[in-house]
């Protein structure tokens, strides 16, 4: 173990990978954890408990959909009773508000809600569902609790012309925070990426509007925002760092530094029901891998911003350049920018050649959060649009 | 930035908390993040509980800090509870 190992800071619980939702754009992996291989509530209450000796401060109960677990209560009481501040992290389904008062007296902290639109029609044809109405109960229930709100909007190509419809809504409802995050193409977002990344033009006016929903909204609501890093200068620092902040546990109880880890080759997570989860943070191979600066490509051990981005994501350089351990393709200094350029290219076939990172870097500054995906009644499904590669349910 | 009313009564937001007594480094816990407090940053949160105005705040913190100048710490809390409203972490009553 290296003694300069820093403590985790947030657990990411992944407690299943059922969803009533089927967004095209779910960060979970292709290949979905099955109900039956999914860890049961005692092994995930000692990991509640081994994470808070780790350090650990904040747990983001997350799915698919945390709600789907019938004893999601039972874990959230346990997390916080391990001194955890506990999050939910949820598209609002099953839920009402018997169910609602339960978490809420089990010690719940925060409500992150989801939404994939400013109407029921565009949400429909994003998440596979009709659940908007639904969304809109739940804030008004957690509003009436004690109980932390966010609204999360995860926005991209196709619904940016609701932004400032978007921001109406989250006015109305008033929460004390609210996200708009541009879709980061992983897992099934990076399958329908060429529907979902906007155009130039279309970003810099949804940076506009942002700015000023932030200034009307100052002490408020809070406003963040992550905008899709394509366009940015520099890469995120993704997850604050590989193995520095953050650990993931997968609903089968797989430890992975980040959400989508698993498309890395030759990557092997160790798992809960094996060894410690400080073991884990400390040793295990896949933590190491990328952990600190020697796995760096020279571009990256002599920048001086390796403190800053920590060589940006690591998935991402393997789903663009094919090289895990590359400079992110992000980065306007790798050597592979030209993948990323390209892209944008057929996104904005008409603009004039040249890199415009001005607005988008400003963004940001803000965020290395993964938008969450999130739910659905199966029976009220949207008709697939043939386009669109919907996130299936797991068996 | 807005200087808060001397009047006003901070508390923390719903949402908003500290972490137990019993773990070694107190923090403010909120969404998505956790801030990290000292000496004087903790006993200044402590206070936030809708009961303390701000002009008492600043008064038991100048007694506290005997040997600081009463001017600046004033300063310094004013400064740090608009920073705390303007996260949101902060609602004055």
């Amino acid at each position: 173990m290296n003694s300069s190992t820093p403590n985790p800071l947030a657990l990411v619980a992944e407690v299943t990978h059922r969803c009533p939702l089927h967004c095209v754009y779910c960060s979970n992996p292709l290949e979905l954890t099955k109900r039956e291989n999914e860890l049961p509530a005692a092994a995930w209450v000692r990991v509640l408990r081994e994470a808070a000796g780790l350090g650990v401060l904040q747990v983001d109960f997350t799915g698919g959909e945390p709600l789907a677990r019938p004893d999601l209560i039972d874990l959230v009481r346990a997390g916080r009773s391990a001194g955890l501040y506990a999050s939910l992290i949820t598209s609002g389904l099953p839920l009402d508000e018997k169910r609602l008062d339960e978490l809420v007296a089990a010690g719940l902290d925060h409500f992150q809600l989801s939404f994939q639109g400013a109407h029921e029609e565009s949400a429909a044809e994003y998440s596979g569902t009709r659940t908007h109405a639904q969304k809109l109960r739940v804030a008004e229930w957690v509003k009436r609790r004690r109980v932390g709100l966010t609204l999360n909007f995860v926005i991209h190509r196709q619904n940016l012309a609701e932004l400032e419809d978007m921001v109406a809504l989250a006015e109305k409802i008033g929460p004390g925070r609210v996200e708009f995050a541009h879709v980061q193409y992983y897992g099934w977002a990076f399958e329908n990426r060429a529907r979902l990344l906007p155009t130039r033009e279309q970003l810099n006016r949804s940076l506009e509007i942002i700015e000023k929903a932030e200034e009307r909204l100052r002490g408020r609501i809070r406003v963040e925002y992550v905008v899709p890093d394509y366009y940015a200068k520099y890469p995120k620092a993704c997850m604050g760092g590989w193995g520095r902040k953050v650990l993931l546990v997968k609903p089968d109880g797989d430890v992975l530094p980040c959400h989508a880890a698993n498309v890395l080759p030759g990557m092997k997570f160790e798992n809960v029901q094996k060894r410690s989860l400080r073991e884990i943070w400390q040793e295990s191979d896949a933590f190491q891998k990328y952990r600190g600066e020697e796995w760096m490509p020279e571009l990256c051990r002599t920048c001086d911003r390796r403190a800053q981005d920590f060589g940006g994501c690591r998935c991402q350089a393997f789903l663009l350049a094919h090289d895990a351990g590359a400079t992110d393709p992000v980065c306007s200094k790798s050597p592979q920018r030209s993948i990323v350029d390209s892209i944008l290219a057929d996104t904005n076939p008409a603009s004039s050649s040249g890199h415009d990172f001005s607005r988008a870097e400003k963004g940001l500054a803000h965020g290395v959060s993964t938008p969450e995906a999130i739910v659905p009644d199966l029976s009220a499904a949207a008709p697939p649009s043939s386009a669109w590669l919907y996130r299936p349910n797991p068996k | 930035m807005s200087v808060p009313d001397q009047e006003r009564r901070p508390r923390l937001a719903v949402g908003c908390r500290l972490n137990e007594k019993s773990q070694q480094q107190r923090v403010l816990l909120m969404p998505e993040r956790a801030l990290r407090l000292n000496g004087p940053s903790l006993e200044i949160i402590e206070r936030c509980d809708g009961n303390h105005t701000v002009r008492q705040i600043v008064t038991e913190l100048q007694k506290l800090y005997s040997k600081a100048e009463p001017e600046k710490v004033e300063e310094d809390i004013l400064g740090y509870l608009a920073r705390l409203h303007e996260q949101r972490a902060l609602d004055f009553e």
